[in-house]
């Protein structure tokens, strides 16, 4: 393997975050009853039109921008005829000569990855292979999708790094709000090109893609396996052959589908159905403006800004819902080095413990118990305690606090303390006199702790404590 | 009373003003189609047709006063309309029933209209003599010898026979006014985009549309103002205002300037047309037109540039003809492939057969450039010079056909013989502006032909009036 350089090329496909298809008003939605998203114009009835839903087009600047894609200003939907049973028209309407984005690129740790373009297009339907009776059937209600493909150019070395351009592409478009990449629904799927060349050799191998992968732990294998198969075959003295294949995740190989020479002639043509789409300057730069901070930005923000430590910056800015959270939480309540803090001790390793990524606490709920800890209204103790019901039961976090004996408040804790010193004088002169009266002023707090059922403030406490014994 | 002698606009006054009613009229014109089942104009009679026509009488009893209410209209075979059969002439659709309704037909319904009947066709609008139906020819309504031209022959049949007094048809190289031109009746390809294509069978979107045969060109205008619009579902539909076409008809022609073309004047020398054309032009100078000698240095090679965009287009329109979902299945295939193959073998006619493949051979890859890119460069072209020559015009007059309708059979075996008929009419399509064929002459069998009257994109108003004096003060 260290003899030979591996060449990767992507392509990433995701369905994009629309409420409706994209050239018909139907729902875009995942796991309604087969054929209930459907219309003339998404099953391809005769003479239906498409009409183009611009929140695709939208969303999909909103894509390229983020990988710093130029926006054309004029993208041409085009026609790629094919037959499948899953294509109702018999030809997918996607973009060839002028797609939304050109250029752009991700940074990973070790290179850079030029990205070729993005394009808009819609997905197929789904063939459901039923009983034998029964047959194939098809099912509509994903056929008319919004869908872009994003192509990189052949600059990927390893499986480990094809691994990493996806993960980091896949927090841009979830950042973003413009895909949501749900892989097991099949919302992100990839196709990988891949050849091998003798070590340093500037000359190009002959390729081989491997369709629809669907997982990244599939990209991993199916990449290891298939560079590794071409190799062995050089190392042989053999010649690789232009082809599709197939991997097969089951049995851990990739098998030959489609070779060169019956490879297919698309013919694509302008659709004439669709009007070219201008987009204007000023299109982008309002888009632009809607663009949230990508992860990298956030991690910079929170530690320059909020003083958060590289680690906490980085475990934060790994997920969405996450990032989400935090900035709400920190919105509520001004000191976000506490509320990481929380973030990471306590709802992060709740999560791990659950196994379950639902946060079961409010941001505002986190708030408000900050809140009424700084507020010295409650201990910390009876602030882990609410936390914890909370999250149980979603319960409300005043009256919790009220019932957990409520928290104490400075007036009667005043007279707790002031109670406590009056039957204890033996204690106060041992106060006076002793040679280390930090510990008899250590015994009036735990009196004044065991008193209030730990529910005191204990810097509150320590300071009336203070004032009573001068 | 000869209800088929009657204009469009008079039956509408009649219907209007309660003096004849829509139940009556409608059976009139069926019985009239079953009479003249010779000519196969025809396909269907809708069954619910008189339903139709009672619904209306009673919307008119009830003070409904439709622009439409009552009238029976025929559609081309290939327009939609919810629950009943739309075939396009084909084999492949023998009993595909539409799902929804064609904007078209949304339109004249709203306006009151009882949708009769649809007519025959050239398979999938492909043809020119209405020869290329799966359900038999279609006979010329005045010489059944002839053929009635195509791909609308049946509507414009059925319009000169008098079984209705309008039916719908499409134009995608010259299917309405070509079959207007051989059975004397008026018919008009409006500006790309005037009316939807929304649930109109595609056969060449970016040149096709929706237009309709009448007898009068004031008949004609009353009818488009119904038909015209920008539609939600067609983003190629212009959302553009919607004249009333009828009173910009002024009956004169005073100061209009008219084009001639040099390239079409140097074709029509000794054609059947040659004399009308110029006596036309003669007779337009003389009642106040100026005639302006212009050219448009392409206009030979429209032909082949409509023979390479409007195939490539078919081939991918009717790849949803597959076999699979609502096209015919063969009965004989065992496996997806055999289920395209075979279904697409069995369905589809000869012709639709030869522009698929002609349209899959110009896309494909390695002669894209040299055909279909080089057909677009060349409507730019083409555009461009009309943009210089309606700078000078206000229409330009161009004969419809080379002369009277031909013999049925005599053109089947040469398809190019066939493909050279459009050779007036395919000018409107790629430029995308109206045209309308109005009767004007006689060929040497006596049989009647028509002159188009072109104008610039979205001029129907202009096209109607001169059109309207040629018909009402030629040859009188």
């Amino acid at each position: 393997m260290q003899d030979y350089d591996i060449v990767i090329g992507l392509e990433v496909h995701a369905e994009l975050k629309t409420k409706s298809k994209v050239f018909c008003s139907c729902k875009n939605q995942f796991g309604s009853l087969p054929n209930t998203n459907c219309c003339p114009v998404c099953v391809g009835l005769p003479g239906a039109l498409p009409i183009l839903n611009k929140k695709a087009v939208e969303l999909v600047i909103k894509a390229g921008l983020t990988i710093d894609s130029e926006i054309n200003n004029l993208a041409v939907f085009e026609r790629k005829n094919y037959f499948y049973p899953d294509l109702a028209k018999a030809y997918q309407i996607s973009q060839l000569v002028r797609p939304i984005c050109i250029g752009g690129h991700i940074d990973l740790k070790s290179r850079r990855v030029r990205i070729n373009r993005i394009h808009l297009e819609e997905d197929a339907g789904k063939l459901v292979h039923s009983s034998q009776a029964i047959g194939t059937l098809i099912d509509y209600n994903r056929g008319g999708v919004p869908l872009m493909e994003l192509v990189t150019e052949p600059d990927i070395t390893s499986a480990d790094e094809a691994v990493e351009f996806l993960t980091n592409l896949r927090q841009r478009y979830i950042f973003a709000d413009v895909a949501e990449c749900k892989m097991e629904q099949g919302g992100m799927r990839c196709d990988v090109n891949i050849s091998v060349k003798p070590k340093g050799s500037n000359v190009l191998g002959e390729r081989t893609e491997m369709k629809n992968l669907n997982s990244f732990k599939s990209v991993h294998r199916a990449i290891t396996y298939e560079a590794n198969r071409q190799i062995e075959i050089l190392k042989n003295g053999g010649k690789i052959t232009q082809e599709t294949r197939k991997w097969d995740d089951n049995h851990g190989k990739s098998i030959s589908m489609r070779k060169k020479e019956t490879s297919q002639d698309y013919r694509y043509f302008p659709d004439p159905d669709l009007l070219a789409v201008e987009i204007s300057h000023d299109e982008v730069e309002t888009i632009r403006k809607t663009l949230p901070m990508m992860p990298e930005q956030l991690k910079e923000r929170y530690i320059k800004e909020y003083g958060l430590s590289e680690y906490e910056a980085n475990i934060i800015t790994k997920d969405k819902a996450i990032v989400d959270y935090y900035n709400k939480a920190i919105s509520l309540y001004k000191n976000p080095k506490i509320v990481a803090n929380w973030l990471l001790t306590d709802i992060l390793s709740k999560i791990k413990d659950e196994q379950d990524s639902q946060i079961k606490i409010s941001p505002e709920d986190l708030a408000r118990i900050l809140t009424l800890l700084e507020q010295s209204k409650i201990s910390r103790t009876v602030a882990k305690d609410i936390f914890a019901k909370v999250w149980q039961d979603s319960a409300n976090v005043d009256q919790l606090a009220k019932s957990l004996g409520g928290f104490v408040d400075d007036d009667s804790l005043q007279n707790i303390v002031k109670n406590i010193v009056e039957n204890n004088q033996k204690a106060v002169s041992d106060y006076h006199t002793s040679e280390t009266p930090e510990k008899v002023f250590r015994w009036f707090v735990g009196q004044v702790m065991k008193e209030t059922k730990g529910k005191a403030n204990a810097q509150t406490a320590e300071k009336i404590i203070k004032e009573l014994l001068k | 009373m000869k209800f088929e002698e009657l204009s469009l606009l008079e039956i509408v006054d009649l219907l209007h003003s309660q003096k004849l009613s829509s139940v009556e009229l409608t059976q009139y014109f069926i019985d009239r189609i079953n009479d003249r089942k010779e000519l196969n104009a025809v396909l269907e009679i809708y069954d619910d047709a008189i339903e139709q026509a009672k619904h209306a009488d009673e919307r008119i009893k009830n003070g409904f006063r439709g622009k439409l209410a009552g009238v029976p209209i025929l559609i081309k075979d290939n327009i939609l309309f919810k629950g009943k059969k739309a075939s396009c002439a084909s084999k492949f659709l023998e009993n595909y029933v539409a799902q929804y309704n064609s904007t078209v037909v949304d339109k004249m319904l709203a306006e009151g209209a009882v949708i009769l009947g649809r007519t025959n066709m050239d398979e999938f609008a492909m043809g020119s003599s209405t020869e290329n139906s799966a359900y038999g020819n279609t006979l010329n309504a005045i010489d059944p010898m002839r053929v009635p031209g195509g791909s609308s022959g049946g509507s414009a049949c059925a319009v000169r026979a008098g079984l209705c007094p309008v039916a719908l048809g499409t134009d995608t190289g010259g299917s309405i006014r070509q079959p207007a031109s051989y059975n004397g009746v008026v018919g008009i390809k409006p500006t790309y985009g005037r009316v939807s294509r929304y649930g109109v069978v595609a056969y060449a979107s970016s040149i096709e549309q929706v237009g309709l045969f009448t007898k009068t060109v004031k008949d004609n205008a009353y009818m488009l103002s119904i038909l015209s619009g920008g539609s939600q579902n067609d983003e190629t539909s212009l959302k553009v205002e919607v004249p009333d076409y009828l009173a910009q008809i002024k009956g004169n022609i005073k100061g209009i300037k008219v084009g001639v073309l040099k390239e079409v004047s140097d074709a029509v020398k000794g054609l059947d047309v040659e004399k009308t054309y110029f006596d036309l032009i003669e007779f337009l100078k003389e009642n106040g037109a100026e005639i302006v000698y212009t050219n448009m240095p392409h206009f030979a090679l429209t032909l082949p540039c409509y023979y390479i965009i409007a195939p490539a287009e078919a081939s991918s329109n009717l790849g949803r003809f597959d076999g699979i979902k609502y096209s015919r299945r063969s009965v004989t295939a065992s496996n997806v492939d055999e289920i395209y193959v075979k279904s697409r073998s069995e369905g589809f006619g000869k012709e639709v057969k030869r522009r698929i493949m002609l349209g899959n051979f110009v896309l494909s890859s390695g002669y894209f450039d040299a055909y279909y890119n080089k057909a677009k460069k060349l409507q730019q072209k083409l555009k461009k010079e009309a943009e210089e020559v309606f700078k000078s015009c206000d229409v330009i007059i161009l004969p419809t056909t080379t002369g009277e309708a031909f013999e049925i059979g005599s053109k089947t075996q040469d398809p190019i013989a066939m493909y050279k008929e459009d050779l007036f009419t395919i000018l409107a399509n790629i430029l995308g502006v109206p045209a309308l064929s109005v009767p004007c002459g006689k060929g040497s069998h006596g049989l009647p032909f028509g002159m188009q009257v072109l104008a610039d994109c979205l001029k129907e108003g202009q096209v109607y009036n001169v059109a309207d004096y040629i018909q009402r003060q030629y040859g009188r």
